[in-house]
This record gives C-alpha cells, structure tokens and sequence, in this order.
C-alpha cells in the first residue's frame, strides 16, 4: 500500500496509522465507539458531534474520546 | 408532615443521600449498593475511553442515567484549566449542566486549592454551570463560592476517602447559618452516625462514596446510609429538646404508693 495515502494521528494517547481523508465519524466506526456515550476532542478543541462526518483528519492530528466511569 | 423536598439548581430530590460510583469491587455491587441507597444523584468521573479493550462493562449499562441523575466531577483536576476542560467535555457527552466541581491542591490530603476552585467556579457560572463546589470548610472562602455563583456548597466532613466524620463541627455549623444555596458534606463521612450528624446539624444532602465502597458489605452500608440520612433529617425537622444539666423524671410522682 502507498504509504502516501496514510497519516499517523495519536487517539487518547495512541499512535494509529489511516487513510488520507479518514472524518472522525470514521475513526469512531473503526473504534466501535458508542458515539451517544462519549465526548471529542480535535486538538484540545471539543467537536460538535453532529459534525463529525464532516471533520477530516490530518496528519499528527490528537484526539481524545472520553466517557464516564465510576468515581466519587 | 409535608413534603421535604432538596432543591438544587431548580431540580428537585426526595433523597438527600449523593452516593459516588469510585472504587467498587465491580460495576454490579456498585450498581446494587446505589439502587439500595435510594440515592437519585451519583457522582461520575470523566476519563478516556479504552480504544484497545473495549470488552469492559460501561457506567451506562449499569446506572441509567434517565433513571439517575449523573453529576459529572473533576475528579483528580489539580488546576482549573484541567477542571474546565473535563466539565466541558462532560457537558459534550450528554448535556449535563449540573456538575461537581473539585479542584485539588494537596496530593496527600487531596485538600482543595480554594483559589482554583474559585476561579474555575466564576468562568463555569458565566458559561451557564450549575456548579456543586467541594471546598474546604472556611466561612469565608465558601461565602466567596456562594457570591460567585456556586449551585451549592459542598464542604469536606474530612479528608477525601479518610472516614473520619465531621471533625470540625464549629465551622459547619457556621456555614450553615450563614449558607442560602443547599450545604452538602462532601468527604470524610466513615459510617452512619456520621452522616446522621450531619444532616442534624441542618445540612440539606450527605455525598458518600468510600464509606459505602469499602465496607464489607456495601449494599448493606448504603441501606444504612440511606436511613441515617433520612433519621438525621427528621431528627432536625423536629426540632429538638432543650438540653438540661438536671436529671427530669419522665414519671409523674401523682399515685405514687
């Protein structure tokens, strides 16, 4: 495969390799992520989630996917 | 008796027991220990979802939020900036206006960084927070809260996690005299006479994690908790007796043989 048409973005803290023209509705497919049950954000910016299939992802791009767990 | 009702922000409560959701053996005893305690408040933490192991069982799937009202907090925020941010994404997940507020400052203690926190509750109020700030029991500092916004006020009884109870009594009673939004002990609650102190002093809800998440039997401390509540809060409304330093017979002496 061309190594041309991939960028690395780092997910909550992970390095992942996709596609050029990957949106972040995309991403959040890839990651089977419940998208009713989390929160985004595109370099420390949070995304509007009705927007997320307009959103592509570039290169060196950080994203972060958080979602409630247990505490006091 | 008519209805006793907590109001905050607008919302209104029939219990005035807060139960958080940290440091369960499991998702169903915590799940379980918070249906006994009748709470309809729990407290949330925002964190990163796992993106590699997603076979763990999700807060959703146990405690429902249609059914139980999230606040979501900022657990383990030492910096308002951090703070804000995590409120906001919490806000992002589902819409949640009502939030906890914690801005630490001490690794040790976990005491708040009331300079912070004031901050943070200042810009979160602007953006249309109802904000719950835990604090630290300083009558001053908690009227700066209540001035700048704050939906409530939420002292620590101790140290977060110790199960020390109320360790000083003078300053809760202060503030509340002085406090107008609902006064919430938050922190340092260890078993039941605690929160029933609490809720005789006139506090209007008790926050209680760790002492129901680390007994033995958590269901069976939330049981508990959940009376000690209600027992302390009718225990104030009732208006108590006078205190006297002469013995009073409960028995009339008329017929005495």
């Amino acid at each position: 495969m061309n190594k041309k048409n991939k960028i690395k973005i780092v997910v909550n803290g992970r390095v992942l390799t996709v596609n050029l023209k990957f949106s972040l509705k995309n991403l959040l497919i890839k990651l089977k992520t419940p998208i009713d049950k989390v929160a985004i954000e595109l370099n420390q910016e949070i995304v509007n989630k009705k927007k997320l299939s307009k959103i592509f992802l570039k290169n060196k791009d950080k994203i972060e996917i958080v979602h409630f767990i247990g505490g006091g | 008796m008519k209805s006793d009702i907590l109001k905050i922000a607008n919302k209104k409560f029939k219990s005035r027991l807060i139960v958080g959701t940290g440091k369960y053996k499991n998702m169903l005893e915590c799940s379980k220990a918070i249906k006994i305690s009748g709470a309809e408040i729990v407290t949330v933490a925002v964190r990163r979802v796992n993106i590699s192991d997603r076979s763990k069982p999700l807060l959703m799937d146990y405690i429902d939020p249609k059914k139980i009202m999230y606040l979501p907090n900022t657990a383990g925020c030492f910096t308002s900036k951090d703070a804000l941010r995590t409120l906001r994404l919490a806000r992002e997940i589902g819409g949640w206006k009502i939030v906890k507020l914690e801005v630490l400052g001490d690794k040790k203690n976990l005491f708040p960084d009331m300079i912070e926190t004031l901050k943070s509750t200042e810009v979160l109020t602007r953006e249309g927070f109802k904000v719950l700030v835990y604090c630290n029991d300083d009558p001053l500092m908690c009227k700066r809260l209540e001035n700048a916004g704050a939906s409530a006020i939420m002292p620590l009884a101790a140290p977060i996690g110790s199960g020390l109870g109320i360790q000083n009594k003078t300053n809760i009673k202060i503030l509340r005299n002085q406090t107008k939004v609902p006064l919430i002990i938050d922190a340092g609650i260890g078993q039941a006479s605690d929160a029933v102190q609490a809720m005789e002093m006139g506090c209007d809800a008790v926050l209680i994690n760790t002492a129901i998440a680390k007994a033995k039997d958590p269901a069976m401390m939330a049981e508990a908790m959940k009376f000690a509540v209600r027992s302390g809060r009718k225990s104030f409304l009732s208006g108590r007796m006078k205190t006297n330093f002469i013995g009073s017979a409960s028995t009339t002496k008329k017929g005495l043989i």
